[in-house]
């Protein structure tokens, strides 16, 4: 770029080029988008809630212990992803790829589970075309799980060119922007947990 | 999807034949002469890859012409359809899929294109950046946007256009009533190009804010650029509800979600929402960059600083705040309640006090200066009273008791064909013309230029004007026919007059391009017009070099290169040079983007295999791209020294 000579050896590594720096703002300003692409799906599904037709309603469905499970799968995987970046801080290669590794571990699990309910609702009927409720749980939820998949993908080369190339300021800046994903996921699981979840139960 | 091969190419309308040949001999022809002539590395290698944004922005821009000028036909065609009553030029079928292509065309393939064009070119001149912050991202979204054009115009090739409006509302869009393949183009192709818009907002929003060169703050900044950036942020919240509402539908049409439809419970009614709370904000998307370009136009040829520059941040900023808040006046009659049509009735009119704010503005901004009416500064005078007509009707409509009267009528679509020719189309002109010396060293031809400019005002308003009549005479909009008892051939034939001459006014402007090119005298200083005011028009030489400038400028107030022109200061001269970073080329964003079109296509057809072949491939560009560690490299001092001894200047 055209302003790679700009480095400030004083910043965090991630912070240090002003390639990393604009990287950073550009991701932040994606996960504005983000925000409004959720938001979207969430009116969405808000708008169709209701909108059962001869299929069931939630909280025929929904199964509190399993979401408990997945909600602290991935709870717990952003505070592991902190403690990485937390080690990148330290200067600690090894300790970034080990909570790295950890919190993909997490991640997949809750994939897992997530596939286990998709699999299991689909055994007892409830598909994309059951209702425009489903449809819009189905797309909504997948749409954060295609996210979560994407992102344990996307750390995984970043793991292969840490291990390779160590922590510079470029790598630091790429493993530090992952990480904000990452949180951003959690986070859009919170509003599932709720808005989905547990009002859906309440209902 | 069961197609037989000869429903797969659309066979047996002459108007499509002759479009199918004149594309192959088209294409055989660009083929045939690259080769010929030996081009094919150069293609490759300055444009198709470059990451230079001022490359990026031709290219754009030549697209958007394309577009207009397909755009343009299918215009002509629903007018010649028009023209007298029974006419049998285009069948029913037919007409539906030229005016939703039309539409889709003109907003998403033109407008936006155009002024992004002008966009990647000027806005890094003017923050006097030497490119924007995502260089590679830049080039991304220029082949998104650009296979996605591609996949929609060969819809009407290969398996028919989409036919149920470029609004495409529910349920006539679902698979029910629009079986086929033409909904599911026109789904995933603005879908591509519109994940491409969205970088593009992404990009210029961090450019604008981050890297501006020393002493520009954010009220330091040209008007263009204010406005640029406003439309960026627009764009980062409202694209994402496009990309949602696209994918719910095509969800609906290939996975078999029920979400539009009148099945499962659905709600046709939440796309229409989804649609405009887009759809609303799209449209100050378009008309914000319109103001910021003809703002420079008006100060520079009124040789005045802007009036009132703080007014007109603010009123940009409220604009883009109200532009979300208005998408139900776009439906008042759709059954809601009261109290919504009130609400987003007065948010409507609301919207027009910034705006007029702005007509003032300009007004004032030439008031007591010495105006030259070169023609960028004729379309800049045009548009302010043909917009305000635009506008004025605007709040007509926004009264939703009235609106019920007026709504889908030939009086709405005058509307916002005034809005929108007098706003955004004028401005792509005058910003082209106002800006060609700074893209391709030589201006274009001023007599040429004026006869364009007359015969297309003239015909705009011949065309555009008598549809008010026509609409409060009730003649409804996407109407195929209509009959002599109707009583309205009188002002259509007038309408379709005046298309013509906006389509001839079009071909002037064309023969402009290559008469200026052939004769215009080359420009001899980067200030081609002699009143420049911003940073573009400082560099050394009249087309910028591909570094934009040797050294960055500095800036100390509004106006910069005005300033520095009265101070006698040429900061591109007598310095020390230091080795300039810059990034290299990319390969990746175009094969990427062609397989997105390649996966795409597949769906179209429900052909899931290609899809997902596809979808692979895109991650394998991907892949391929986190793993590139490629830096760039530097222009050295001896390059710069070279190339800025060259300077014309």
């Amino acid at each position: 770029m055209a302003h790679d000579h700009n480095v400030n050896p004083n910043a965090p590594l991630e912070y240090q080029s002003e390639t990393g720096r604009l990287n950073i703002t550009g991701f932040w300003t994606f996960l504005g988008a983000e925000i409004a692409l959720f938001s979207t799906l969430f009116a969405s599904y808000f708008a169709l809630q209701a909108r059962v037709g001869d299929g069931p309603t939630s909280n025929e469905m929904f199964e509190a212990g399993l979401v408990m499970i997945m909600t602290m799968l991935l709870l717990t995987s952003s505070f592991t992803c902190g403690i990485a970046i937390h080690e990148m801080r330290a200067n600690n290669k090894k300790g970034v790829i080990i909570w790295m590794i950890i919190t993909l571990i997490l991640g997949a699990g809750f994939i897992g589970y997530e596939l286990y309910e998709f699999v299991h609702y689909v055994h007892e009927g409830v598909t994309l075309s059951t209702s425009a409720h489903w449809s819009m749980f189905f797309i909504l939820l997948g749409t954060h799980g295609l996210h979560v998949s994407i992102g344990i993908g996307w750390i995984i080369l970043l793991l292969i060119q840490l291990a390779r190339r160590g922590l510079t300021p470029k790598t630091a800046s790429k493993v530090f922007i992952s990480s904000l994903y990452w949180h951003f996921l959690d986070v859009v699981w919170i509003f599932i947990f709720t808005c989905v979840y547990l009002m859906g139960m309440v209902n | 999807m069961d197609l037989k091969w000869n429903e797969f190419i659309i066979t047996g309308d002459p108007l499509i034949l002759g479009a199918q040949i004149s594309i192959l001999l088209g294409s055989i022809a660009v083929v045939a002469a690259l080769t010929y002539f030996k081009k094919w590395t150069w293609l490759w290698k300055e444009w198709l890859t470059s990451v230079d944004h001022k490359k990026l922005g031709i290219m754009y821009i030549l697209s958007a012409l394309l577009m207009l000028f397909r755009g343009g036909i299918d215009g002509l065609m629903i007018r010649t359809q028009l023209a007298k009553p029974g006419m049998e030029f285009l069948d029913p079928q037919h007409y539906n899929e030229v005016f939703s292509t039309h539409g889709v065309i003109m907003i998403l393939f033109m407008a936006m294109p155009f002024l992004i064009g002008l966009i990647n070119y000027i806005v890094p001149l003017q923050i006097g950046a030497r490119d924007v912050a995502f260089p590679y991202l830049n080039n991304l979204s220029f082949w998104t946007f650009f296979v996605g054009m591609a996949l929609f115009n060969i819809s009407f090739i290969i398996g028919g256009s989409p036919d149920a409006g470029w609004t495409a509302y529910t349920p006539l869009a679902t698979n029910e009533f629009s079986p086929g393949p033409g909904q599911n183009y026109y789904l995933l192709a603005i879908q591509i190009a519109g994940i491409g818009t969205l970088m593009t907002g992404i990009n210029f929003f961090v450019t604008i804010l981050k890297m501006r060169t020393k002493g520009m703050t954010l009220m330091k900044m040209s008007m263009f650029t204010w406005t640029t950036l406003i439309t960026m942020l627009i764009i980062i919240f409202a694209f994402p509800v496009l990309t949602v509402a696209l994918a719910l539908q095509t969800f609906d049409r290939l996975f078999g979600s029920v979400i539009f439809t009148l099945q499962g419970d659905g709600n046709p009614m939440l796309w229409v929402n989804l649609f405009w709370v887009w759809g609303h904000p799209e449209v100050y998307i378009v008309i914000l960059p319109a103001f910021g370009i003809f703002s420079e136009i008006i100060s520079t040829f009124a040789r005045k600083q802007l009036f009132a520059y703080k007014a007109m941040v603010v009123s940009i900023v409220t604009i883009s705040v109200l532009s979300f808040l208005v998408w139900v006046h776009h439906f008042f009659t759709m059954g809601n309640s009261a109290e919504a049509n009130s609400f987003f009735s007065i948010t409507t009119m609301a919207i027009s006090i910034p705006t007029g704010v702005k007509i003032f503005n300009w007004l004032f901004t030439m008031y007591r200066g010495r105006i030259s009416f070169t023609t960028p500064m004729l379309w800049a005078l045009a548009f302010i009273p043909n917009f305000v007509i635009g506008g004025v009707t605007g709040v007509m409509l926004a009264m939703a008791a009235a609106d019920y009267q007026y709504h889908n009528t030939y009086f709405l679509v005058s509307h916002f064909h005034y809005v929108l020719i007098s706003g955004t189309v004028f401005a792509c002109f005058a910003g082209l013309i106002y800006w060609y010396p700074k893209m391709f060293g030589h201006k274009l031809n001023e007599k040429i230029g004026k006869w364009a400019f007359w015969i297309f005002i003239i015909g705009f308003n011949v065309c555009f004007f008598p549809q008010y009549f026509l609409g409060l005479d009730g003649m409804p909009r996407r109407i195929s026919t209509y009959t002599e008892a109707d009583g309205w051939t009188g002002l259509n034939f007038i309408s379709t007059i005046g298309a013509f001459m906006m389509g001839l006014a079009f071909l002037i402007f064309v023969v402009n391009i290559v008469y200026s090119w052939r004769f215009s005298p080359r420009e001899k200083t980067g200030d081609a017009w002699g009143l420049g005011r911003n940073l573009e028009w400082a560099t050394s030489s009249s087309i910028p070099p591909h570094y934009n400038f040797a050294v960055l400028p500095e800036v100390t107030g509004l106006d910069p290169y005005w300033d520095m022109k009265e101070k006698g200061l040429d900061q591109q001269k007598n310095v020390d040079y230091k080795p300039i970073h810059m990034p290299n080329n990319a390969a990746t964003p175009i094969i990427m983007s062609v397989i997105m079109g390649a996966a795409a296509f597949g769906l179209v057809f429900h052909w899931y295999w290609i899809g997902i072949v596809g979808g692979i491939g895109i991650f394998i560009t991907m892949i391929a791209r986190s793993f590139d560690y490629n830096d760039g490299y530097y222009v050295s001092v001896e390059e710069i020294k070279e190339t800025e001894a060259k300077a014309n200047k």
